[in-house]
């Protein structure tokens, strides 16, 4: 095991962030996936030694890390914004950690397409280029470990997607083992090779990325990884492999969990839910629900759709969907989605 | 114009704000970043001379540095002579009663640097003492220069201290504003006149590097070069 790290941290009359990492191979990336306030960056600063356990231990390759100051970690950190000294030039930033040079400067410059900016001031740079120049700061002095504090989130919407993509290739690249916090589940998919869900200061759920999207063991999984619907239902009936369930005064088909349990959390992902004029009379989408635009919001890209369909259903569709389909405020509506597309999660506290 | 009386206060301006850089980067770092507890004594300490009478400040360092105190006697057994109407005890007493014109303004930019350049400082290897150096002072500067700018100008006005501690001894510890005092006593106004003049003067030139320095931005773009990017 290449970094064993158990993490208690108690701030004074404040929250408590407790976690278990693992990383076994020399190149893989975890994500630390949650909402804001979970807990994700204490982690972080914590493996970075930048702050203190209350209790636990850290240990990297066989190296008791616990209780070694953030110098001696040789680990590299990505801070959210970059941290990019304003009063250096972007050679002497990337220079600021080794002692001497001997061309390693113009290496990395040269890996990561910054060769051109040595001689610029950090406050001339775009915010991708910001994020490059401190990667190269960061990789320069080869760490062992990587740690990234929400690495896109200073970006705009417009160069996140190519940024992200530059990223995981940089990160493939050098081999080097890294941590990523993030709470876009984009990130996770795109940059991780495990993952770690955080919420309210616990680790809820590990493993591959998609299988947590697919699969979110509890009901603060599936709303931290943003699966959009996620209520409690009952089932009514079982026939075929396909379980009826009581939602609010709806009712919907789901691919039967099998098992002894009739209450579950009921979470379906906004995308999986398509909305439609009139019924449609040949589909293989066993849930057809009839029911009136309660909101309209935008999302990203997307826009999001409230469906009341006896309870309250979101829908993710484009813009151009919200135009076809003239949906306003308390218009009818079918939402239609698969049986297999509701995810159920057993309620155990009803 | 007594130029005695001037270079005298020239030289115990400059020595005195030389001695306060020193003392007070340390000093000021300590209260900007210290989580000790009781750190608030220190800093009331440190204030202390901004609301205390000068007399008052001057008779006890008179008291600390004569023949009846541990202090006064072992200086006087290092140095052949005693403190007390001296120009070294004149620099002691003016560095305790400029110290808070020192430190406050450093330690107040000192603790205005983003948190996050000094732990970018820590993941890149660099000690405290070396982030000091690298990161927490280049974004101070304005801090530090306006501290000693402003403890040689108060050192400068100085006049209880001086009276208390160093006598008024011609060539030694007369200062200009104590010269002013001993016109105006002789009844000699229009000496008295020229030398407030140049006092004003010279006090308004120090202030307005002061507020032209901690203008928004300007010493920032000074310090990389060039007009760009404010």
């Amino acid at each position: 095991m290449l970094l064993t790290a158990d993490i208690v941290k108690q701030f004074d009359g404040g929250p408590r962030v407790e976690a278990s990492i693992q990383i076994e191979g020399a190149a893989s990336i975890m994500i630390l996936f949650g909402p804001s306030g979970a807990g994700k960056t204490t982690v972080l600063r914590c493996l970075a030694g930048l702050e203190n356990l209350t209790s636990g231990r850290i240990t990297f390759d066989g190296e008791d890390w616990t209780k070694i100051p953030p110098q001696r970690r040789s680990v590299g950190y990505l801070f959210q914004d970059y941290a990019l000294f304003p009063h250096l030039r972007v050679r002497d930033n990337i220079a600021y950690g080794i002692k001497h040079s001997h061309g390693s400067i113009e290496q990395v410059a040269e890996m990561l397409r910054v060769r051109d900016l040595l001689n610029r001031w950090p406050s001339e740079l775009s915010g991708g280029q910001q994020q490059r120049v401190a990667l190269a700061r960061t990789l320069v002095r080869k760490p062992r470990l990587l740690l990234l504090d929400e690495p896109l989130s200073a970006l705009d919407a417009a160069t996140r997607d190519h940024v992200r993509s530059e990223l995981a290739h940089i990160l493939r690249g050098v081999g080097i083992p890294a941590i990523v916090v993030t709470h876009d589940w984009v990130d996770a998919l795109t940059l991780g090779d495990q993952m770690l869900v955080m919420s309210g200061g616990r680790v809820l759920q590990t493993g591959p990325p998609e299988e947590i999207f697919t699969r979110p063991q509890h009901r603060e999984v599936a709303a931290a990884v943003g699966v959009d619907t996620v209520i409690a239902g009952r089932i009514q009936r079982r026939e075929a492999g396909i379980a009826v369930l009581q939602v609010g005064s709806g009712q919907l088909a789901a691919a039967d969990p099998g098992g002894a349990d009739v209450d579950f959390y009921v979470c379906i992902r906004g995308d999986d839910v398509t909305l439609e004029k009139g019924r449609a009379d040949q589909s293989s989408a066993r849930n057809h629900l009839r029911g009136t635009v309660a909101e309209i919001a935008a999302a990203g890209i997307l826009t999001k759709v409230i469906v009341d369909v006896g309870f309250e259903l979101v829908a993710l569709v484009t813009r151009q969907a919200v135009a076809d389909l003239e949906l306003t405020k308390g218009a009818e509506v079918f939402a239609v989605f698969k049986a297999s597309a509701v995810h159920l999660i057993p309620n155990a506290r009803m | 114009m007594n130029w005695e009386a001037f270079f005298t206060t020239l030289k115990l301006a400059t020595v005195t704000s030389l001695i306060l850089l020193i003392i007070s980067l340390p000093l000021s770092y300590w209260v900007a970043f210290s989580k000790w507890r009781f750190k608030f004594l220190v800093e009331a300490v440190v204030a202390l001379p901004l609301v205390l009478p000068p007399t008052v400040l001057g008779f006890y360092v008179l008291m600390a540095m004569g023949p009846q105190s541990p202090f006064g006697r072992l200086y006087e057994r290092l140095a052949g002579h005693g403190l007390p109407f001296t120009f070294e005890g004149l620099v002691i007493g003016s560095v305790l009663y400029s110290l808070p014109f020192a430190v406050q303004p450093m330690a107040a930019a000192f603790g205005s640097v983003d948190r996050k350049y000094i732990e970018a400082s820590w993941m890149l290897g660099v000690s405290n003492l070396g982030t000091f150096f690298r990161v927490i002072i280049p974004q101070s500067w304005a801090g530090v220069i306006t501290g000693i700018v402003l403890s040689f100008a108060h050192t400068v006005g100085e006049f209880g201290v001086v009276l208390m501690v160093g006598g008024d001894i011609p060539g030694v510890t007369r200062t200009l504003s104590i010269d002013i005092y001993d016109q105006v006593q002789a009844l000699n106004y229009s000496s008295a006149a020229l030398t407030s003049a140049m006092l004003l003067i010279i006090s308004f030139l120090i202030l307005s590097i002061v507020y032209g320095l901690n203008r928004k931005g300007w010493l920032f773009v000074a310090n990389r070069g060039h007009r760009q990017a404010i």
